[in-house]
């Protein structure tokens, strides 16, 4: 049996509370979308939000602006998927379910209509129970699509398995040119359009899954999940035994959709609801209450919430709940990561190296960040990502030691010939100050005899002959006599003089 | 050999050359003339000239006949004396040669020096280049290939504009080299780190401050140099955990080890402590060491026995405690500047029963502590409690009573301790050789006279800025082993005190007089006969002392430092003649002795050769003066603010001649008069300016009113 989880939409608890389904296997009557495929399960927003964003294309959808809970429910993976078979009884406790809330919304309606006057001081209770309407409305839509639909398996799935990129784009859009009209009378039909499109989008989805299924049926070919980084965004190491988490599996479409909240009066597309919140005040002063403006809640959930997991839709992927050794996948936001990264073309590819090439433009950035620039290399060639690693290598083998990075080591060979030609000019200028500052040290370091051969015999130290006491006099003199050529420049103050100084 | 036995054992005495010198003229009958030319003039600079001369032109009969092994045992005995060294070279040819090969030190005074000390000395094996404020890659290369195998150690320290290449070729080219000081090298890169890699068996390592060298030169270091025994990182700020640790595992053989001020952390201790033959580790102001790390250490280090933990602010007690129970084999440990030191802490000392010497400097410390200490420590020989404050007369008393054997204690600036405190430091302490207690204000004169009745060993001995009278220095007279006496700041001192001294501690070396307002020349000139091997004298601000003073001072031949600051009546003459007597003078201040003029500069130009740091503020010192100065070739420093007669020209003149200065401070008014490309110039030899806009201030401010200034300025302890 499978576990039925119910959360009562926050404005709509009395509505809902009633809701009860006992469906015994692949009808969920909580759940806006035709519920007969265990492949395509749904949840609420008020704690999924980020798995609600899926939409194809063409396709937009609702939750975002007013928020009303959904039925959640779970699904264990590894039950049989009954598809194909149209269970009459299945239909019959539907249609009933969906008399009952019809009869709910009768009643509210009529509450709203006998308190009108009151409602006119209270917009935002008005405003409330419009939203309420407008929800079991949307409800009982997708109930009465979804029932129809376990009729029409077989055409379905004979035209989405021939031809299913063109088919589904087609499907939306009659549901788009039909659903207006069905309810019309409803005071928002745009929300019911939203939904009703977000159901064609899971119809569409759901078709094609059970498309897959039926190849599944026929011995699927098991794929080894090529991209390693799953393990990370996964739930290894959490072991988690089969059956005591629900498992969602969205489809291609909604992983990769841009745009996951769509303003369903012009139609631009947001990543974020709270971004599309902001975009809504500019359709109309109704979108500025606070109500609307307000982040829907997370409603204090009275029961506790089922343990979520996610497979990936590539059927033979380990990700995929079919997979005999399935991991799922932890979050959302991991089954965007995966599918990307293992299931879809690398567009992006590394402006350094001009060889890397990423599915997701983080990793890009990630990889570039690091890319040639911090490359830890070994003497020995290995090179290494992160200087621990490099250190740990360094420490384990004899004789390999850390190698100075090539740009760093160019730069230096440049600063070597500027430090040779300082040096090659600084050195005669030494000659002239060794001259005239004299060799008269009694240090026994001095050495005193080379000063006399080496030619510069007209400054020899012994003009500064430390006995001579008496030339102490003249020896101000003879400094300057000495300085001559190097001074020159003091009395012209020519800089040129000064450089030929340090030169000659 | 007879005869060469007797010429040894008469040059046995310290004026060794002069006898050899002589005797060999003696025994020469019939002088050759000196077919050398130029040495006449040059033989004029040594001591012992008219002998040398003489020697030289008999060198065919006599001085042959000395084989080389004599003349190395006669050079062994010169080794001290530099200046004798110079003159026994200057003998002859011979014996000059086997200077040349006897010399295994050098210390080139400039950097342009060093291609002919390198061509004389080829058999040199240290290197001191700490003079030379520039040195470049050709330079280093020239004494790669002239001192080749025999280069053991060089000292970089202080120079600057080499780089990777330069040490590339020592570290290829002397494969002998087993020590490099590279300190201060800022802008040695991880490039100069790989060159010195290759010097396989490098054993000591210095590279504090070296900033630049990261983890992967220093990984290159400890791949390469695996024979290094001493390593010092202080501030190389660019090494972490990595680098340090890829030492410890490849660096087995290391004994010491500094991190000070290198931005550690616990990961790289555990290996650092593994090392089998530490015995010396600095860790001090390692700040980004916790506690966590240091209590999670599981190591124990037993080879440990020096242990510096100063300065590491975020550890606690327990941390310490934790880290010296892994080291029961410390002698050494230092605990400045961590706050508290409490009983807890003191009781880990316990288990070190080896432990000799406790620095506790800076800390504030409890009663408590203090007697922990003394119960726990058996064979405490040095103890310093400099600046704690909580130390007081029970405290140390405990701890002094215990201790006998204590041989240095410092309780500089311990101001909560009296006489009490004295009093037992000086009846149970006999055998101390070093006290410092500056600034312990309250214990009175009569107690400063317990020192100098008990404690006859005494070496070195601070005294200063306390109540010290003539009645404690004839005291201390009693201390005749002494060599370093601070009395500064002691008012109420007066030559009688000084001449008690004088008569008896004949192996005085070093005394500081700073604002000893009462002494006189009577009491320098007991002072200058009276300590015949003085090195160091602080006359500043001694208002009182003339030219007399330095007259007599002029006879201490080993007097290195003086200082005359503020000493007015101090004239030219004064200075001629220490100039002419103190010929190992290096450093000098007479800022602000208004008298001393050109003259006395140009006797000091002539005579004080080894002249490293000179003061001349407010002297009487023009163009002239200076200029002479430069002719010092040796002349380091300088410090010229307020000189009277001083113009930019002859200031850029004298600045240009000075070849070797590394620092002048100046006034800043000078700058935009002297040519820029000259400050270039100068700048490019490897000095650097300071310039001050120090306000003129002529008169001097009586030593009473600043001693009470200065006391104002004291904050109270608490």
């Amino acid at each position: 049996m499978v576990p039925e989880r119910r959360r009562p939409p926050e404005a709509s608890s009395k509505s809902s509370s009633s809701m009860m389904s006992e469906s015994p296997r692949n009808l969920k009557p909580g759940l806006p979308f035709i519920p007969f495929d265990s492949t395509n399960l749904w949840c609420g927003d008020g704690h999924g939000r980020s798995f609600l964003e899926f939409s194809p294309p063409l396709v937009t959808q609702s939750n975002g602006l007013f928020g009303p809970d959904r039925e959640t429910k779970s699904k264990n993976q590894h039950e049989p998927s009954p598809v194909m078979d149209w269970n009459p009884r299945l239909m019959l406790s539907n249609l009933s379910f969906l008399e009952q809330k019809i009869h709910q919304v009768q009643d509210i309606v009529r509450s709203i209509i006998s308190r009108e006057d009151q409602f006119l001081d209270q917009a935002n209770e008005l405003a409330a129970q419009q939203q309420l309407v407008t929800a079991d409305l949307t409800y009982i839509i997708i109930q009465l699509i979804s029932t129809a639909g376990t009729l029409l398996p077989d055409i379905k799935n004979a035209l989405l398995s021939t031809n299913p990129a063109v088919g589904r784009p087609g499907s939306n859009q009659k549901q788009h040119e039909i659903v207006p009209v069905e309810v019309a009378k409803a005071s928002q039909h745009d929300s019911l359009i939203k939904d009703l499109n977000s159901c064609g989008g899971k119809e569409d989805g759901l078709i094609k899954c059970s498309n897959n299924s039926g190849v599944e049926a026929s011995e699927p070919i098991p794929i080894e999940d090529p991209d390693t980084k799953d393990n990370d965004d996964g739930m290894d190491g959490e072991n988690l035994p089969p059956g005591s988490y629900e498992v969602l599996q969205l489809e291609e479409e909604e992983i990769l959709a841009p745009h996951t909240h769509f303003c369903l009066i012009c139609g631009k597309g947001f990543k974020r609801d709270a971004n599309l919140r902001m975009h809504m005040r500019g359709h109309g002063d109704e979108y500025k209450s606070p109500a609307a403006l307000a982040k829907p809640s997370k409603e204090a959930s009275i029961e506790p919430q089922p343990i979520r997991r996610y497979s990936c839709p590539f059927v033979g992927c380990k990700r995929n709940k079919e997979h005999k050794k399935f991991q799922p996948l932890k979050t959302m936001l991991c089954v965007k990561n995966h599918y990307k990264r293992s299931h879809c073309d690398k567009s992006y590819t590394c402006s350094r190296c001009k060889t890397k090439k990423f599915s997701i433009i983080a990793d890009l950035k990630t990889h570039e960040k690091h890319c040639g620039r911090d490359k830890w290399i070994c003497s020995c060639g290995t090179t290494f990502s992160r200087k621990d690693k490099l250190f740990g290598h360094v420490a384990l083998f004899q004789g390999h030691a850390p190698a100075i990075p090539m740009d760093d080591a160019k730069v230096l060979v440049t600063s070597d010939k500027a430090q040779v030609s300082e040096a090659s000019s600084g050195m005669p200028g030494n000659t002239t100050g060794y001259n005239f500052s004299g060799n008269t040290s009694l240090d026994a370091q001095t050495p005193d005899i080379k000063g006399v051969d080496d030619g510069h015999g007209c400054f020899s130290p012994m003009i500064l002959d430390a006995c001579n006491i008496w030339g102490l006099t003249e020896f101000p003199h003879s400094a300057y006599e000495v300085s001559e050529s190097t001074f020159s420049f003091l009395a012209t103050g020519s800089c040129n003089s000064i450089q030929r100084n340090g030169e000659n | 050999m007879a005869e060469s036995g007797d010429l040894f054992r008469r040059i046995r005495g310290r004026d060794g050359l002069a006898t050899l010198a002589l005797d060999l003229f003696s025994t020469t009958p019939n002088p050759i003339p000196c077919s050398y030319s130029g040495s006449a003039k040059r033989l004029r600079l040594g001591d012992a000239i008219p002998a040398a001369v003489v020697a030289e032109e008999d060198r065919h009969d006599l001085v042959d006949s000395l084989s080389e092994e004599i003349l190395f045992l006669i050079l062994d005995r010169l080794e001290s004396e530099p200046l004798d060294k110079k003159s026994f070279s200057l003998v002859c040819r011979s014996f000059y040669a086997a200077e040349s090969r006897h010399r295994r030190v050098l210390t080139p005074l400039r950097s342009d020096l060093l291609p002919a000390a390198l061509a004389r000395y080829p058999l040199a094996s240290r290197l001191d280049l700490s003079l030379c404020p520039r040195i470049t890659d050709t330079a280093l290369a020239s004494v790669s290939g002239a001192l080749r195998s025999s280069l053991r150690s060089i000292d970089l320290s202080r120079s600057r504009g080499f780089s990777q290449v330069g040490i590339g070729n020592l570290a290829v080219n002397c494969a002998a080299l087993v020590e490099i000081n590279l300190s201060n090298a800022t802008d040695l890169s991880d490039a100069a780190a790989a060159a010195i890699g290759r010097a396989r068996n490098l054993e000591r390592l210095w590279l504090a401050r070296c900033k630049m060298v990261t983890d992967i030169g220093i990984g290159c270091i400890a791949v390469g140099c695996q024979k290094l025994r001493l390593l010092c990182l202080k501030w190389c700020l660019g090494i972490s955990d990595l680098g340090v640790g890829l030492v410890a595992v490849k660096c087995k053989r290391l004994r010491s080890l500094d991190l000070s001020f290198v931005p550690i952390t616990k990961k790289c201790l555990p290996a650092v402590l593994q090392l089998p033959h530490l015995e010396d580790l600095a860790l001090v102001g390692c700040l980004s060491i916790d506690d966590e790390g240091l209590i999670s250490l599981k190591q124990e280090c037993k080879s440990l026995q020096v242990l510096d933990l100063s300065n590491c602010q975020h550890v606690s007690h327990a941390a310490f405690s934790s880290v010296l129970n892994k080291a029961p084999g410390l002698r050494q440990m230092s605990l400045a500047y961590n706050g508290l030191v409490t009983h807890s802490l003191a009781t880990s000392l316990q288990k070190l029963s080896k432990l000799q010497c406790i620095k506790l400097d800076g800390s504030e410390i409890t009663t408590s502590g203090l007697g922990t200490i003394a119960n726990s420590c058996k064979s405490l020989r040095e103890l310093s409690l400099s600046k704690c404050s909580g130390v007081t007369d029970e405290g140390l008393s405990s701890i002094v009573m215990k201790h006998k054997g204590l041989v240095k204690l410092d309780v500089t600036c311990c101001r909560n301790i009296t006489d009490f405190s004295l009093a037992s430091i000086t009846s149970s302490c006999t055998s101390l050789t070093s006290l410092r207690m500056e600034s312990c204000t309250l214990v009175s004169k009569e107690g400063l006279r317990l020192i100098g009745q008990h404690c006859h060993l005494l070496e070195a001995l601070d005294l200063t800025d306390n109540d010290l009278d003539d009645e404690g220095l004839r005291a201390i007279s009693g201390c005749q082993k002494l060599c370093i006496l601070k009395i500064a700041i002691c008012l109420k001192i007066r030559d009688e005190g000084l001449i008690h001294v004088a008569k008896s501690c004949s192996k005085l070396q070093e005394i500081d007089l700073y604002r000893s307002v009462g002494i006189t020349d009577t009491g320098v000139v007991a002072v200058a006969r009276g300590f015949p091997l003085l090195q160091i004298i602080n006359l500043a601000y001694c208002t009182g002392i003339t030219d007399d003073s330095l007259r007599s001072l002029s006879k201490c031949s080993n007097l290195e430092t003086l200082e005359i600051r503020g000493c007015p009546q101090v004239s030219s003459l004064g200075l001629a003649a220490i100039a002419v007597g103190c010929q190992k003078l290096t450093n000098l201040d007479i800022k602000k002795c208004y008298y001393v003029n050109d003259a006395g500069i140009l006797f000091l130009a002539c005579f004080s050769q080894n002249l490293r740091q000179i003061n001349l503020s407010y002297c009487s010192v023009t163009d002239v003066g200076l200029l002479a100065l430069a002719s010092v070739s040796c002349l380091q420093n300088m410090t010229i603010f307020h000189l009277g007669g001083l113009t930019p020209s002859g200031l850029s003149a004298a600045l240009l001649a000075c070849g070797g200065l590394t620092k002048v401070k100046l006034h800043s008014s000078f700058k935009p008069l002297v040519p820029k490309p000259l400050l270039e110039h100068i700048e490019a030899r490897g000095c650097v300016f300071q310039w001050r806009d120090k306000p003129f201030q002529v008169e001097l401010e009586p030593s009473e009113v600043w001693k009470q200034h200065s006391q104002d300025m004291h904050v109270p302890d608490l």
